[in-house]
């Protein structure tokens, strides 16, 4: 059979006598003959390289660029100004911890207030506390974190040893040509390094050889970017050839490359070898965090080293954002430094006034004695007069009433979210199986956020679909085949390469249709055959896929696994291996094709890399029977244009046919054509190719002229359809977030039937939807197009105008409208005044599906809602043109996939699956925004309530500050007293299960609505504070009005009864009661009770046995229960009433959860498993 | 197109050698009823039931509690006698301070008090002062507890201005205004002809004599300055014997207040007519504080004060109007709960 195709091909195509080019591409280079190999710049040149190389002639001035003579440090780097390689992960040394770790944590504004009035208070006049009590807490906030940041240091510290402290093999300065290792901290930039297969590159270096000979090394970036298939990196022909004499030291190589930077897709350099000048581009350089695979050795230069390598720069810390949550809090926190001045005020005022009116009196009073007789001039002591006694009162009043602002909670919110952080990550729910990825929190602080998105805006590719290519049908000349059968599970029938005695069979298994396998392996020469043939002759060779061999546990098998950057040129090597076509080596010069079992060697002689002009590739083939080939696979869009029309309209307007019916499946579509080249088309295309390519200007634009003159009248052999699979559980997860009021917008490179059909499998589009489309190109056309659009909108809008204003309401009774846009028309729309009417009628559309968007434009469209709303916004995507978009919304997800991390870098959180957003907002979102409500409220009002006790009793003090509560209690109330229990409620309480929530999605309108955090709740809580602190300081003080109790008992009672208070208060509202709460919230009274004890226990306080002798009395106990009851009533009532009369959807739905008949549903994991059955696949 | 079979290659292909069933570094969540977050948990719902029950509960414990303070409030026998502005002489009201500041003018004052109830012992003896702030900034920190304790630490005067020391500079023990203004006034009590005998003993805490005052520590250079605030001290007497310092020291919680100055040990009949003869001393006239005599017996609950009475009441009273209440409105407007159709979303919003 392999001879049949052989004689096949011979007898169709004419073999050229003499090819004059069959280059051998490896004895050329290996030869190094000097003008071949200046000549010959690999062929698999990347393809951003062509695009870069068009960068690059922007000359480096010398003052931007860094000159590395190569072997040489000494001369590249005379002054020793550049790093060492020693990286520096870690923040702090020995010496600089305490100044720099102090530094780092004052930059947060709440410790400075703290600090502010610890300062205050040691001032003599305004010392109201002790020193050690007014600088404890500070001290103790501070030593923990500090203790903190040390432990992570010193872990930092330990991993840049041991990374510092490995040996790489570097070239002998002295000219002897041997490498000698050399530990990584020493490297310097200028040495030439010697990196072996499976090592890791130990800094950014420029590729001068390789053990290929054609200069190619494979790096696997995993540690870079996350990438886990193989890149090609090239070394220059010129310095591969010139290797010996660089490493003697004999010929001077020089490299002007620019500053460090960040960037690393884009590496702009020039090298200078003999006075000859070459471009270098990112695919030139390996860098450091990479590991060299599938290479035995690669020898490189030093040009970034240590920190101001790539890498390294590139290790930023988490995003910093500030939650809707904080920014409101702000604004009540705002309010409340009104109320502390306000009390501050009224104190020192009335302070004043008392002053005033008791003037004559200050004297002689015994409790006041103005004037101190034992220094003999009878000065007044400590009294300078009203008017600063009324501003040192006010200072000290800051003091005392600090705590009104609750410096705690800022603390504790860090915590709450570190614990929030933890559950989400653990929540085994948001694990995905497939990518072992766990869910990742980036940001920490704004976990709330996730629970009051309105708007989502989606990629489509990688995260709507799974980005994981799977070849489901072929048109080959006109004749559809789409009758695929999936291969038996034991992979019996599945096509095998017969290696000696060892089967290598593709790691993927594809679907095969019958009918085509049947023709491809029939005896006897039809034309259908051939056809079929070529056809996956061109999937397997067209494409820059390289083949990797996996062992597996059974010895006699193997894997072969395809690494390569495109996703769909993997599905369509699988497929072809799949009907029989494997490709199964790879060099820089040919590859090998099993072709139905016979191994055929293909000459790779040129490659034309997709470029997004195009929209296509192509590669020129030198085949065992000695035609040269060009096969050229692109979108339909640009393939057309170039097909021979003239014989094959037929079979065009068949396989259009086809393209039609597979786009409008879902599938991604590609036509594939193939031409004969001549001997002279040959000839002239190989030396307008190596004038392109040895170009020194314009080297990008006249390789793709060089691509496009000859991908030409092409004969077509057909098109493949590949589904892009749609990730698990999509549209549900879609129908969830529509349901809880969340609007979805794809925003999608692909074209736009591509888009509309994914957009109906994932029911984002229903056919009962009115599309509006938008596809203008130009501003005149887009008006019209959006004021129609406005028009439509408007009829159906005014039927239910109101609905729109409710988001529950909205959308069950109209007509639904999705708004189709493509990138061309929001060229026109976007930061132009148009922007208005598009958020006008975006806004109206239940679903809005753009096509064909740029990555700016991603951006362009968030930050249109973002701008004119209040609306918070997620962006969801996967890949590096989502990032963009990411970064503009208020919520960035990453997703965890195909298409490497850079979305993930950019992202607060990253996931592993699409569906995962539905548990992420429902159920984490809710918990995380009720909770977090609900502790900042409850801070506020602790702290108010204790604040105000302590204004009430000022009053009775002559407005002098005087504290019944002990220093130490007032301290530690805010600190231990009543802190964990917030803490823990704030971590692990739950207003609604897991399974209700997924249940109603509906409740998720709870954070939209702000409904849990809100002025009026906050001035509701503000009231019930005032309303406890009075209850607290005027019961005891009636009980013992005109009796002999000190100041100290019933200080010990106040504080008792508002510790108590507060944790009864935070006992009514915690939802769900488990042994952490009760253990948290009882064991905060009991903490209190023993502090109290403790602090009564020491002599030299004036309050010494205080709590034994009041404790011991009846009054004290009724008291405390008079508090508890007075102080409650009016909270419980409310309560009772508000959750009784004002239905509330959460209330409901907890009622439901204790006392509904929950019987359809009987797990708990129930309703997550609709979100894991296997989706539904294509509706054909 | 079959689409189990596309989605079963998927993850296969994805997870690469996923089919050895313990996968070796599996990131997968620990299963844990913690880390899950469904540890078991009690949901309390205020229920009609429960709330009713809540306040019937409260009411019934208030109102009998109530009940019983104020019987309490009620039995305690009172006798409250101001006498700052009685025992001036006449001549003097229109310079007290004068008066008071003179050595020379005899303070003696008598005064008799009528028994309205039976008293039983023990009697309790305590003068109250008005308008005297006690709690004032400038005053509770004026003290010098370990100079108080230990006689070794008479120089700790720290915090004792302005009263830390002499002219001299030599330390003042006690130290501080606080001890400076101790109480000087003396109340006798004569029952008829009959001598009644007030115990000065065990009137302070027992804890303040055996460790917060040293019983080597004798007063010096006390209440010998230019101004004089209140009582002398015994030289000859440890400061842990010196009660009414003890008594005194213990500050204040509210500008009046009451300390404890003896206890009668004898039952007093209603109608009795108890003369007393007291040292009107302190002066309270320069800050219009005021001066009280207290005889009072106590209750298991203190002093009388039918505040706390009245307050159980009222909550108990309000307890149970609120339970009624919520009854009333249960029944008129009663909601089933955890009814799916009292969501909003199935509440059908008028208009579409």
């Amino acid at each position: 059979m392999a001879d049949g195709e052989r004689t096949a091909f011979g007898d169709l195509l004419r073999p050229i006598a003499d090819p004059p080019v069959r280059p051998d591409l490896i004895s050329l280079s290996a030869s190094a003959t000097a003008a071949a190999s200046a000549a010959v710049d690999p062929p698999h040149g990347s393809r951003s390289e062509a695009d870069r190389l068009g960068a690059s002639l922007k000359e480096l001035a010398d003052a931007d660029a860094r000159i590395v003579f190569v072997g040489d440090p000494g001369r590249t780097d005379p002054g020793l100004a550049l790093p060492g390689n020693a990286v520096r992960t870690a923040k702090y040394s020995f010496l600089t911890f305490i100044p720099r770790n102090l530094f780092e944590q004052f930059r947060r504004l709440a410790y400075v207030y703290f600090l502010a009035i610890a300062v205050l208070n040691q001032l003599p006049q305004l010392a109201v506390f002790g020193r050690g009590a007014s600088v404890l807490p500070l001290a103790f906030v501070l030593l923990v974190t500090a203790v903190k940041d040390a432990y992570e240091d010193w872990r930092r510290h330990r991993s840049d040893l041991v990374e510092n402290g490995r040996a790489a093999p570097v070239l002998d300065p002295a000219g002897s040509g041997q490498f000698r290792p050399r530990r990584w901290k020493d490297l310097r930039v200028g040495e030439v390094i010697k990196v072996l297969a499976d090592e890791s590159i130990p800094c950014d270096m420029v590729l001068l050889a390789t053990s290929d000979p054609t200069g190619v090394a494979y790096v696997q970036t995993i540690n870079l970017d996350g990438e886990s298939n193989l890149k090609t990196r090239y070394a220059k022909q010129e310095t591969m050839s010139r290797l010996p004499s660089i490493t003697a030291g004999s010929v001077t190589t020089l490299i002007r490359c620019e500053t460090p930077n960040r960037n690393i897709y884009g590496f702009h350099a020039n090298l200078e070898v003999d006075g000859k000048r070459v471009s270098l581009g990112a695919s030139n350089i390996i860098l450091r965090g990479c590991e060299l695979k599938n290479t035995a050795w690669a020898i490189g230069v030093a040009v970034y080293t240590g920190n101001e390598t790539k890498v390294m720069l590139n290790s930023s810390g988490a995003t910093s954002k500030r939650s809707r949550l904080e920014t409101h809090m702000n604004r009540e926190t705002l309010l409340l430094s009104a109320i502390l001045i306000t009390l501050c005020s009224a104190v020192s005022i009335c302070n004043g006034i008392w002053l005033a009116i008791h003037r004559d009196e200050l004297e002689l009073s015994q409790y006041f004695r103005k004037r101190d007789y034992s220094g003999g001039d009878e000065k007044y002591y400590n009294y300078y007069g009203i008017a600063m006694q009324v501003f040192f009162i006010f200072l000290m009043a800051v003091i005392v009433f600090q705590i009104m602002i609750p410096i705690s909670l800022y603390i504790s919110m860090e915590l709450v979210r570190l614990g929030q952080a933890y559950f989400m990550i653990r929540d085994k729910n948001l694990y995905d199986e497939s990518s072992n990825s766990r869910f990742q929190c980036r940001a920490l602080n704004i976990n709330e956020d996730l629970g009051q998105i309105r708007y989502v805006f989606s990629d489509k590719t990688g995260t709507l679909t799974e980005n994981k290519m799977v070849f489901q049908c072929a048109s080959i000349r006109g004749i559809d085949y789409s009758e695929g059968k999936d291969p038996s599970p034991n992979g019996s029938d599945v096509y095998c390469v017969v290696v000696g005695d060892q089967f290598w069979r593709p790691k993927m298994l594809v679907k095969t249709d019958p009918k085509l396998v049947r023709l491809l392996r029939s005896e006897g020469e039809t034309q259908e055959g051939k056809h079929a043939r070529d056809f996956f002759l061109a999937l397997a060779a067209c494409n820059t896929i390289v083949p990797l061999i996996v062992g597996t546990p059974d010895p006699k098998q193997k894997l072969i696994d395809y690494q390569g950057e495109s996703p769909d040129e993997q599905a369509l090597v699988y497929a072809a291996a799949a009907y029989g076509y494997v490709l199964i080596e790879r060099t820089s010069g040919h590859i090998v094709i099993d072709v139905l079992g016979d191994r055929q060697r293909f000459n790779v002689l040129g490659l034309h890399e997709f470029d997004s002009d195009r929209k296509r590739m192509s590669v020129i083939i030198g085949c065992p029977d000695r035609t040269v080939r060009l096969f050229v696979k692109g979108a339909d869009s640009s393939m057309f244009g170039v097909l021979e029309k003239s014989i094959d309209l037929d079979i065009i307007r068949a396989t259009e046919t086809n393209l039609h019916a597979y786009s409008s499946v879902g599938l991604r579509t590609l036509v594939v054509g193939m031409r004969e080249l001549s001997r002279n088309d040959f000839e002239e295309w190989q030396s307008t190719y190596e004038k392109a390519s040895t170009a020194l200007y314009g080297r990008g634009s006249l390789l793709r002229a060089v691509a496009s003159s000859v991908e030409n009248n092409l004969q077509i052999l057909g098109a493949s359809g590949i589904e892009d699979k749609l990730q698990q559980g999509v549209p549900e997860a879609i129908e969830s977030l529509r349901q809880a009021g969340i609007r979805v917008w794809v925003l999608t490179g692909d074209k736009q039937e591509t888009a509309i059909s994914i957009g109906y499998s994932c029911k984002l589009l229903t056919s009962e939807m009115t599309h509006i489309v938008i596809n203008s190109n130009s501003e005149a056309s887009c008006r019209k197009s959006l004021e129609d659009a406005i028009a439509i909108s408007s009829k159906f809008v005014t039927i239910s105008s109101r609905a729109q204003n409710t988001i529950t309401g909205s959308g069950s009774a109209r007509v639904p409208l999705a708004l189709i846009i493509d990138g061309t028309s929001l060229v026109h729309i976007l930061e132009t005044e148009l922007e208005e009417k598009l958020f006008k009628i975006a806004t109206v559309c239940d679903v809005v599906l753009c096509c064909r968007v740029a990555p700016l434009q991603k951006a362009g469209i968030v930050a249109l809602i973002k701008k004119r709303t209040e609306d918070m916004t997620l962006a969801i995507g996967d890949g590096a043109n989502d990032v963009s978009m990411i970064q503009m919304a208020d919520v960035g997800i990453g997703i965890s996939g195909q298409e490497g991390r850079q979305a993930v870098m950019a992202s607060d959180f990253a996931m592993g699956q699409f569906r995962f957003l539905v548990p992420l907002l429902l159920v984490h979102g809710h918990w995380n925004y009720q909770r977090i409500a609900y502790m900042i409220l409850y801070n506020f009002y602790r702290n108010a309530v204790f604040v105000f006790i302590m204004f009430w009793y000022v009053l009775y003090t002559a407005y002098t500050l005087t504290t019944a509560i002990t220093e130490w209690s007032s301290v530690l109330y805010s600190v231990l007293y009543s802190a964990l229990p917030t803490v823990v409620v704030g971590i692990l309480d739950k207003d609604l299960s897991r399974r209700t929530l997924l249940e109603y999605p509906k409740l998720y309108g709870n954070g939209q609505r702000e409904e849990s955090y809100n002025l009026k709740l906050f001035i509701l809580t503000m009231m019930d504070a005032i309303w406890q602190s009075l209850v607290v300081f005027f019961i005891p003080y009636m009980a013992y009005r005109d009796t002999t109790v000190d100041g100290s008992s019933l200080g010990d009672l106040w504080t008792l009864a508002v510790v108590t208070l507060v944790n009864i208060h935070l006992a009514m509202d915690v939802f769900r009661w488990n042994w952490i709460t009760h253990l948290s919230i009882w064991g905060s009274i009991a903490v209190a009770v023993m502090c109290v004890i403790l602090i009564d226990s020491m002599w030299f306080l004036p309050g010494y046995w205080a709590i034994y002798h009041i404790m011991k009395t009846g009054l004290f106990w009724l008291c405390l229960l008079g508090i508890f009851a007075a102080g409650m009533i009016p909270r419980f009532t409310m309560k009772a009433l508000a959750e009784y009369f004002m239905l509330n959807d959460i209330q409901i739905s907890r009622e439901l959860e204790k006392f509904g008949n929950f019987n359809d549903f009987t797990g708990t994991e129930i309703s997550m498993s609709t979100f894991s059955q296997t989706h539904p696949g294509f509706i054909r | 197109m079959n689409s189990s079979g596309g989605s079963a290659a998927g993850p296969s292909s994805g997870s690469g050698d996923g089919s050895a069933p313990p996968r070796r570094n599996s990131k997968r969540p620990k299963y844990s009823k913690f880390t899950q977050q469904e540890l078991p948990a009690c949901k309390p719902i205020l229920t009609p039931k429960w709330v009713i029950s809540v306040f019937t509960l409260v009411g019934v414990i208030f109102v009998p509690i109530g009940i019983a303070a104020l019987m309490a409030s009620n039995n305690v026998v009172e006798i409250v006698d101001r006498y700052d502005t009685e025992c001036i002489p006449a001549s003097m009201t229109g310079d007290k301070v004068a008066y008071i500041q003179n050595d020379t003018i005899n303070k003696i004052c008598t005064r008799n008090l009528t028994v309205p109830k039976d008293m039983d012992q023990p009697i309790y003896v305590y003068y109250q002062l008005d308008n005297f702030y006690q709690n004032h900034r400038r005053y509770v920190k004026s003290r010098s507890d370990a100079q108080l304790r230990d006689a070794d630490q008479a120089n700790k005067t720290s915090g004792c201005d302005p009263e830390k020391t002499t002219k001299d500079g030599s330390p003042i023990v006690p130290c501080g205004l606080i001890a400076w203004s101790l109480f000087n006034d003396t109340y006798n009590f004569t029952l008829g002809n009959k001598n009644l005998s007030v115990n000065k003993n065990g009137i302070s805490w027992a804890s303040d004599r055996d460790h917060k005052f040293g019983k080597d520590v004798y007063p010096k250079n006390f209440q010998n300055g230019v101004l004089r605030g209140g009582a002398s001290l015994d030289p000859n007497k440890p400061l842990n014997e010196q009660e009414d310092l003890i008594v005194w020291m213990r500050t204040a919680a509210l500008p009046t207040f009451r300390k404890l100055y003896g206890k009668i040990h004898q039952d007093l009949k209603a109608n009795d007519i108890i003369m007393v003869t007291l040292e009107n001393n302190y002066n309270t006239y320069s800050f219009n504080g005021k001066k009280k005599l207290v005889l009072s017996t106590s209750s298991w609950l203190g002093g009388k004060n039918d505040f706390l009475g009245i307050a159980y009441l009222t909550i108990g009273g309000l307890c149970f109007f609120l339970a009624t209440a919520f009854t009333v409105v249960y029944l008129v407007k009663p909601r089933k709960l955890g009814d799916t159709s009292y969501l909003s979303w199935n509440r059908n919003p008028s208009g579409h």
